[in-house]
């Protein structure tokens, strides 16, 4: 299944992409599992998600938790902490 | 009684507090209280030349809604108003705009301090500092004080 995936400020530059369609294998699971996945994607990917603790995941638009299943996910939103306000 | 939908723009442009207080309170006599929040970008000393506001499109306006709902129901206020801008923001100007109305002061003044307080670490905006000198620009980091805001409301 194809997932598009959206990156936000400091997790977009790291990766140095907006947005990406990719095929995830049938391992990846949950928001950790993917997070995990795409580290090992490459070094970008790797330092943009080094501390996976700080970053914030959101499946079709709403704020999730790592232990988050992704089946069924049209659209998953990868960013650091907001700071808007 | 109907529950009220609030006012929710993410925009560019910059806002006009009176006009979106009129647009609350005009015709209406069940208002007894306006609370407004407004937050502006600081020059930090003269360190900071803008601010540049990113957002997650959909997803934001999405949010503030839902923020602004549940302040509604919370504080059963009259009406709210939501309003962030993004793109550049230099010191001085507009960046959030915050209303609520109600019969009485205090469920106003709560009503718009949850919303900012949800907004600041729930809704998906972020901000990078351009610095004067045209070093290059840090992202802001969350503040755990913002975390701990939002959390005296559970």
């Amino acid at each position: 299944m194809k997932t598009n995936l959206v990156y936000f400020a400091w997790v977009r530059e790291r990766i140095g992409k907006t947005e990406e369609e990719i095929e995830l294998p049938e391992a990846v699971v949950t928001v950790g599992d993917l997070l995990i996945h795409l580290r090992g994607l490459g070094e970008e990917y790797e330092t943009a998600l080094q501390y996976p603790d700080v970053i914030r995941v959101a499946i079709n638009q709403e704020h999730v938790e790592h232990d988050e299943k992704i089946a069924g996910a049209r659209e998953i939103g990868i960013f650091p902490p907001m700071t808007g306000g | 009684m109907s529950t009220p939908s609030p006012t929710i723009r993410v925009q560019a442009h910059d806002f006009d507090l009176q006009v979106e207080v009129d647009a609350l309170t005009g015709g209406r006599t069940d208002i007894g209280a306006v609370v407004s929040f407004v937050g502006l970008c600081r020059g930090e000393q003269g360190k900071l030349s803008a601010l540049e506001l990113e957002h997650y499109p959909g997803m934001a306006e999405t949010e503030m809604r839902r923020i602004a709902d549940l302040a509604i129901e919370r504080f059963s206020l009259i009406g709210a108003t939501a309003i962030h801008r993004h793109g550049r923001i230099e010191p001085g100007e507009n960046i959030v705009l915050v209303i609520a109305t109600a019969p009485h002061r205090q469920a106003a003044f709560d009503g718009a301090n949850f919303i900012m307080d949800y907004l600041k670490t729930s809704a998906p905006f972020w901000k990078k500092e351009h610095a004067a000198d045209g070093t290059a620009g840090n992202w802001v980091e969350a503040k755990d004080a913002d975390d701990t805001a939002k959390d005296k409301w559970r």
